[in-house]
């Protein structure tokens, strides 16, 4: 039993490491106080090391640190364990990537990016700040992957390790790539450009032995870029005929061929320049492109299902003793132990203890149930509280929760064209542009043979639609942006095309069109008066509990009395003494509550309740209700005009009838609906017709979001976990979604006016072409000018509506 | 006018140059993490020598 005195006259003292208050339980060391010996201990480290710049840089630095490790990291010494985690080791050095969230301003970066001088087994460290991430070197003989991990979690960097960070997801060096072929296909544009000038611009016969040595430089210089940066379109394009499709990479590859192999032959048969300046050019523009399209979010992921999730490792009880043992090796029948804030990595029985599991990372409900010995307790639940024991029912791989995960057909979207815009108009494209080859062969080859090769190299030169191939990644590049400068940060540039083909919008409720962290709070029972009410707060207000804050909140300005003889029992509830009164709050059974009758008597698992007995005898129970967001009704309404609306919820339909009367007439309401149930209605929709765009939060909604056309996974802050999906919506731009759905139609029209500006470019070249007088000089004119109009216009036209709808 | 052989054949060699510091700055990764260094930029190679001065915090 812990007196409670009232501080709030005492002026506190922070600790000198992490800026918490310096309870009784403080240590002085070197003049300052600590709040705890973990925090004396990072600070005479720190010193000892000669790394006290650590504290000018930021006041208060270090964030949570415990020094009780015991056994917690023990399995990271388990061979299989090891090998799963590394990066690479030859037996003498090894390397590993550890996710760390904790990593927040600058000084975290000098602190980790200098851990060689607290243990000198560590090679290197680097940490990549958007990422979050520490990339650490190590030499075996000195030290070892549990070592490093307790060091960075005794200095309150605890990495994340989960059942992804296991599974190595192979590093990608696409982008590496891409800029390879850009810088190569630079060098070369430049070079052959500068020696193409004296060809355009003298007039005079330029001396036969200059040209040649230009136009072979030129030709050996074009080799690259054709070979290796142009070598993605050939091989796509390929890859799209084999499969019977034509894509956009088709005409692209066909221009781009017949301006090499026409150059090819000017320069060596004719002793002509050649059009290799175009091609380079052309080339260079489509990577850059590319490269445009290919933003994005370092520190989100999108892919993330419940293996980033769940631990690595879990502690098990055999016969009494403790072993952790990683969570793949947990079989049905094992008992484990879960401490507070660990994650039932498997469905099981509780044994023992009083559960109070947070399943918000599930369904987004925000308060912690509580359940007693013998209930179900569903893998993906947090403890919150004292350790309990349980029982494990199901594997890991077989719990309802990763079933959820598993159930879902194989997900074609990797499948799935990037863009159906560009695909479909690539076919029409190919054949007109055939057609029109044909046409010029056919007129010129009664007239002049000769000159028919001429004018079909021509046409197929000038039709090549890089404009076109532009204006796609340009546009959705550029809304991307700014979707992402507003909080809807999309997977990739693609989205913005699905977005915009919606007809149908799914709604999960609980955490998202309700607020995850907030909740407004009703008493039922015999009315308590205000000096009642003051007690209640005097003694929830020392309680970190959910439901705890949700009372102080509402409570406050009340006056605060003393409490004496303070306990809370995690699970159960809060208790004490108030002016000589008994206050209990917290379940039914605590506060004494069996026989309480009235309203609040009949159990509903909708609301999260409080009971309150005074002085002995239940007054009745505080209830907590959701609260709707802000903006909800006038987005609603918004919506309606254009979308078919549904809401989707597990819950029970306790609030059919205030949602109904709210916007009954424009949302279609289902309730009780399981996860499954989820995906189900959203394939049932899709089997309609209907495109369906689906914003939810938890887990619970994963295979939904994983379903639909457009998932949309909705969260309080980007830094946390959000389930696989196509696009990560922030909560405060959550109003703007109307804007979103507007904003991605609109770049599709543009896209399609930019078409319409490339064609005139086109019908101009061919206007050359059939001619048979396509120059080098026009096409080397031509060519750049369509594609940077194109670019120019449609950056241009989405910045400008973008801000006419109030984006930044 | 034959010094642009030469003229020519030494510009190859400088372009070529900064290309391959380029594709060298790709290939050690600078263009994977292009935020950290401008924080990393901001800090003293080497603390002082004598025992840190400690700013003092206000609680």
């Amino acid at each position: 039993m812990i007196p409670l005195e009232n501080t709030d006259n005492v002026t506190e003292t922070t600790c000198f490491h992490c800026g918490d208050a310096v309870r009784e339980s403080g240590v002085q060391h070197d003049g300052k106080s600590f709040c705890c010996a973990g925090c004396k201990v990072v600070y005479a480290l720190l010193q000892e090391n000669n790394l006290g710049q650590y504290y000018t840089l930021y006041s208060a630095p270090g964030r949570t640190s415990t020094f009780e490790h015991g056994d917690r990291f023990s399995y990271l010494s388990d061979p299989v364990v090891e090998q799963k985690l590394l990066d690479f080791t030859d037996g003498a050095t090894s390397a590993v990537t550890f996710t760390i969230p904790q990593i927040h301003c600058s000084s975290c970066v000098w602190l980790l990016e200098r851990l060689y001088i607290v243990d000198s087994g560590i090679v290197h460290a680097r940490v990549d700040f958007l990422k979050k991430q520490l990339r650490i070197r190590f030499a075996r003989s000195k030290t070892s992957l549990r070592r490093v991990v307790e060091i960075l979690a005794s200095l309150g960097y605890e990495p994340e390790i989960t059942l992804a960070s296991a599974a190595h997801p192979p590093t990608a060096h696409v982008q590496r790539t891409l800029y390879y072929r850009i810088g190569i296909a630079g060098f070369c544009f430049g070079n052959i450009m500068l020696l193409s000038f004296p060809e355009y611009l003298s007039t005079a016969d330029i001396d036969q032995s200059l040209r040649y040595l230009f136009t072979t430089l030129s030709l050996f210089l074009s080799l690259p870029v054709i070979l290796y940066s142009a070598s993605d379109y050939f091989r796509s394009a390929f890859a799209g005929l084999r499969r019977r499709v034509i894509t956009i990479d088709v005409p692209l590859a066909i221009g781009i061929l017949i301006l090499f192999l026409r150059s090819l032959y000017e320069i060596l048969l004719l002793g002509e320049p050649g059009y290799l300046d175009s091609m380079s050019g052309l080339v260079l523009l489509l990577l850059l492109g590319r490269l445009f399209q290919a933003k994005t979010y370092d520190r989100l992921s999108f892919d993330r299902d419940y293996t980033s999730y769940f631990p690595l490792a879990v502690t098990t009880l055999t016969n009494g003793t403790e072993t952790v043992v990683p969570v793949s090796g947990i079989r049905a029948g094992d008992r484990i132990l879960l401490r507070n804030n660990e994650i039932a990595p498997a469905d099981g029985i509780l044994l023992r203890g009083n559960a109070s599991l947070d399943y918000s990372f599930v369904t987004g409900e925000s308060h912690p149930v509580g359940v007693g010995a013998g209930s179900m307790i569903y893998a993906g639940g947090r403890q919150v509280g004292s350790t309990i024991e349980v029982e494990v029912l199901r594997e890991v791989s077989r719990s309802y929760l990763t079933q959820l995960w598993n159930d879902v057909p194989g997900n074609d979207r990797a499948i799935r064209s990037v863009s159906r815009i560009a695909d479909a108009t690539g076919k029409y494209f190919t054949f007109g542009v055939v057609a029109f080859a044909g046409l010029a062969a056919l007129l010129w080859f009664p007239i002049d043979p000769s000159k028919a090769w001429n004018a079909v190299t021509a046409v197929l030169i000038v039709a090549c639609p890089c404009a076109i191939a532009l204006s796609i990644p340009f546009t959705f590049g550029m809304t991307l942006r700014i979707f992402g400068r507003n909080g809807l940060y999309l997977k990739n540039t693609s989205v913005v095309e699905r977005l915009s083909h919606v007809d149908s919008i799914v709604f999960d409720k609980t955490g998202t069109l309700t607020h995850a962290r907030r909740s407004s709070v009703e008493f039922q029972g015999s009315a308590l008066t205000s000096a009642e009410e003051s007690k209640i707060l005097s003694l929830v207000r020392h309680s970190h509990h959910p439901l705890s804050r949700v009372l102080t909140c509402n409570l406050s300005g009340l006056p605060r009395r003393d409490v004496v003889n303070f306990v809370e029992q995690a699970g159960l509830g809060l208790q004490g003494y108030v002016d000589g009164e008994e206050i209990r709050l917290g379940t039914r059974e605590f506060a004494h509550a069996e026989n309480a009758a009235g309203p609040a008597s009949q159990d509903d698992p909708e609301h999260s309740r409080v009971w309150v007995s005074i002085g002995g005898t239940c007054r009745g129970a505080f209830l907590f209700h959701n609260v709707y967001r802000e903006g909800l009704d006038e987005l609603v309404t918004a919506l309606g005009h254009r979308y078919r609306l549904h809401l989707v919820s597990g819950d029970a339909p306790s609030e059919r009838k205030a949602l109904g009367s709210r916007f009954g007439q424009i949302v279609d309401l289902h309730f009780r609906h399981s996860p499954a149930e989820k995906r189900q209605f959203i394939q049932s929709l899709q089997e309609r017709g209907r495109r369906v765009l689906m914003l939810g939060d938890g887990l619970n909604d994963a295979g939904a979001l994983r379903q639909s056309d457009v998932g949309v996974a909705f969260t309080e802050d980007i830094a946390s976990f959000s389930p696989a999906c196509d696009a990560i919506l922030e909560s405060d731009a959550f109003r703007s979604l109307d804007d979103f759905l507007r904003l991605a139609r609109e770049s599709v029209s543009i896209v399609l006016a930019s078409f319409a500006i490339s064609l005139v470019y086109n019908a101009a070249g061919l206007s050359f072409a059939f001619r048979g007088e396509l120059s080098p000089l026009i096409a080397a004119i031509l060519m750049p000018l369509s594609s940077i109009t194109v670019v120019a216009f449609t950056t241009f036209s989405v910045r400008a509506l973008a801000r006419k709808r109030g984006f930044r | 006018m034959s010094v642009i052989f030469v003229l020519i054949g030494f510009s190859l060699i400088v372009a070529g140059g900064f290309l391959v510091a380029f594709l060298w700055a790709v290939r050690s990764g600078q263009y994977e993490d292009r935020h950290t260094p401008s924080i990393r930029i901001l800090f003293e190679d080497h603390p002082p020598a004598s025992k840190p001065t400690t700013v003092d915090h206000q609680p």
